[in-house]
């Protein structure tokens, strides 16, 4: 499953650190971020549930950018 | 302004002011230090927090460690020594004033890009269950259900019109401004504003695989796809910031170190000092933001002008292009076929394109619907009595009473008592289809028939030479002599013709190999109909009028919204424009800072210079990306 996110991120190499955060979650198979359109493509793993897994995907992107944003 | 941007603004405003009145103050010591304190806390602080933060999850080359590294330093030397904290507070300043000011030019222009490609409706208008009208959420609208569009409106889903005729301003989709008209049963693309009257749609399908979303999708998705550029600042960047951290270190301790062996006098300070203003240097920030702003600058505004990138890579190689392979028929010719002239023998010709368009009536080939298009007056109460396609040859018809023939030139030998086709002398030259009319027995003349060549596509090969462009081809299944004389007439360099569609694969990959430089690139121009393979083989392969067909859109790597050739030209100038930015801001970028790096191990620059090459050429690098869109 796939879905799409919109996100708040100051800048580009941040939004680089936000994906690899992203894709190192538990639950997410592949994560883009994308900071031009400021979009967050997360592609979950089989069977989880999405709000969960965006829960940790946040709590992960605050550990290495404190002021980013998630609206999910 | 955002929220966040406001009170950064503040913060700057109120440490400046704070920092020139201490300026004027006459305090000495631990007191001065203290006071100088306040200014620097205020501009900073976050910029501390984060570099802290950084610490604690290991990322040691966040510049907000390497600023903060910086300034501190700064301030332990003028604590130790001059007592002028001025500096260490004002290259706080000015960090946190490029850095606002980057967020603010970065955050507009990305808005400017995205809602000048910003197609997508707000949403929709059903019937409710008494009959009324509502708007709800494009993405809550079924397949299959009702929708009204009003004058000017956008039409939110693709569908098929059921009641009511407008005309469609379709230039947020294609570029192009004239309008089209349409009526109950045509088909209409979302994103296409209604300009007339009200119109009732029934959506063939849900808003996230209507012709909006998809183009959307793609072009946010194509800044993913990275170009050689990106790339290459990528790793540049990655290797970048730990190098000059490292000439840091090193020029703080070697120098000192040869000095001393030397036993030459010499101040720790003055070197301390320079690595510091290494450490200012290292971000390399104007890149990381720059080149991605440029490329998605320049897809925006190929977007609004109808031309779908579908990744940075692809705008990069379309600008490396020297050979175009054009598709002939649907490409730079109309795909349809036309009524070029005609030569009637005894009769007038509106009497024999009447006469031969009657034959026609109740036929569906091609050939019969132009003729029919040419006579325009189809239904003239004329009666058109036991037509009968004969296989292979024609048609038979008895039209008002007389038996009328229209067909090749075998079918005359039977419909003309004597079996002879008088020469034409009019039409030797001509390419195309006969159709020969004979009347109770008697020869009546011909009608010629042939594709025809769209009105722009000899202007756009002329603007793709001027482009640069070294070679120009055609790619064609037709016949020799037709394919020649399209290439002629369009001054194409070369022309392959007989091809069946397997061999347009081989002869792409021939020309392919023929390239001169490794860096030179061929590009593919189709109508996506028949030819994805040879579209995906292709350096670059560019799909025209292809907003409907899945299949195109998936093979190709650009997407001309309409079938206009001469976007392709378009295409290729916005290419080269980008990228001449993008060679521009890395030159730049990477210039100012290796200047000011010798520079300040010289010791000619100062902690301003520094400051300058860290944000001020990020904010240059910023303002010259944007006019990718201009």
């Amino acid at each position: 499953m796939k879905k799409s996110y919109k996100i708040e991120v100051d800048c580009a190499a941040c939004a680089q650190k936000m994906e690899d955060a992203a894709r190192a979650t538990e639950g997410v198979r592949n994560a883009d971020v994308n900071f031009m359109a400021l979009k967050m493509k997360v592609e979950f793993d089989e069977g989880a549930d999405p709000s969960e897994v965006m829960g940790r995907v946040e709590k992960n992107c605050r550990a290495v950018e404190d002021d980013c944003r998630i609206f999910y | 302004m955002n929220k966040k941007q406001k009170i950064n603004l503040l913060r700057i405003i109120l440490a400046a002011a704070l920092l020139l009145i201490l300026s004027c103050l006459r305090i000495n010591g631990v007191p001065r230090f203290c006071f100088y304190m306040i200014p620097y806390l205020i501009v900073g602080y976050d910029v501390l927090k984060k570099a802290v933060h950084g610490i604690v999850h290991r990322q040691p080359f966040d510049e907000c460690l390497l600023m903060s590294v910086a300034t501190i330093g700064a301030i332990a030397a003028a604590f130790a020594k001059s007592g002028d904290y001025t500096e260490a507070v004002a290259v706080m300043l000015f960090y946190q004033t490029g850095e606002l000011f980057q967020s603010y030019a970065v955050g507009k222009s990305r808005k400017n890009i995205t809602e000048l490609m910003d197609i997508s409706p707000e949403y929709a208008n059903i019937y409710d269950e008494n009959g009324g009208i509502v708007q709800v959420d494009p993405d809550d609208v079924e397949c299959g259900s009702l929708i009204v569009v009003r004058a000017g409106e956008k039409i939110p889903i693709d569908g098929i019109i059921k009641k009511g005729s407008s005309s469609l301003d379709t230039s947020s989709l294609t570029g192009e401004s004239l309008p089209r008209d349409v009526g109950a049963g045509d088909e209409v693309l979302s994103g296409c504003i209604n300009t007339g009257a009200v119109l009732e749609i029934e959506t063939t399908r849900e808003y996230s695989d209507s012709t909006v979303s998809r183009v959307m999708e793609l072009i946010e998705d194509a800044s993913s796809r990275k170009s050689k550029s990106e790339n290459f600042i990528a790793k540049f960047s990655r290797v970048y910031t730990p190098a000059v951290v490292y000439a840091a270190i090193a020029l703080a301790l070697l120098p000192p170190l040869v000095l001393t062996v030397m036993r030459i006098p010499f101040l720790w300070s003055t070197w301390i000092y320079r690595a510091l203003i290494f450490l200012v240097i290292s971000c390399p920030c104007a890149l990381v933001v720059s080149i991605p702003l440029s490329f998605f600058a320049g897809i925006g505004f190929a977007g609004k002008k109808g031309v779908l990138v579908k990744g940075s890579n692809y705008l990069e190689a379309l600008s490396e292009v020297k050979t175009v392979v054009f598709d002939k028929t649907g490409t730079l010719t109309k795909g349809v076929f036309e009524v070029v002239s005609v030569h009637p023998n005894d009769i007038s010709a509106d009497e024999l394109i009447h006469i031969a368009a009657h034959a026609e009536r109740y036929s569906n080939h091609p050939i019969a619907l132009s003729l029919k298009m040419a006579f325009g007056n189809e239904a003239d109460g004329c009666t058109v009595e036991n037509a009968e396609e004969i296989a292979g040859r024609g048609i038979k018809a008895v039209i008002e009473g007389r038996t009328v023939y229209a067909g090749n030139e075998s079918l005359m030998k039977e419909a003309v008592s004597d079996g002879i086709i008088p020469e034409c002398k009019s039409c030797h030259d001509h390419t195309g289809t006969i159709i020969h009319i004979a009347i109770d027995g008697v020869y009546a003349g011909h009608v010629l028939i042939s594709d025809v060549i769209k009105p722009h596509s000899a202007e756009a090969v002329q603007a793709l030479k001027k482009a640069g462009i070294r070679e120009t081809v055609i790619l064609t299944g037709d016949r020799k002599s037709t394919a020649e004389q399209v290439a002629a007439a369009l001054k194409i360099d070369r022309v392959f013709s007989d091809l069946l569609p397997g061999d347009k694969v081989s002869k792409i990959e021939e020309l392919i190999n023929e390239k001169q430089r490794e860096e030179d690139r061929v590009a593919f121009v189709g109508d996506g109909i028949n030819d994805a393979p040879v579209l995906s083989r292709a350096d670059v392969g560019i799909a025209m009028g292809a907003l409907g067909s899945d299949a195109a859109i998936e093979a190709a790597d650009i997407v001309l919204m309409d079938d206009d050739p001469l976007k392709i030209a378009t295409a290729i100038a916005i290419s080269k424009k980008t990228l001449r930015i993008v060679r521009q801001n890395i030159c730049f970028a990477i210039g100012v800072k290796i200047i000011c790096l010798i520079l300040g191990s010289l010791g000619f620059a100062n902690m301003w210079t520094a400051v300058f090459a860290d944000v001020g050429v990020m904010v240059l690098a910023v303002l010259n990306a944007i006019r990718c869109m201009l």
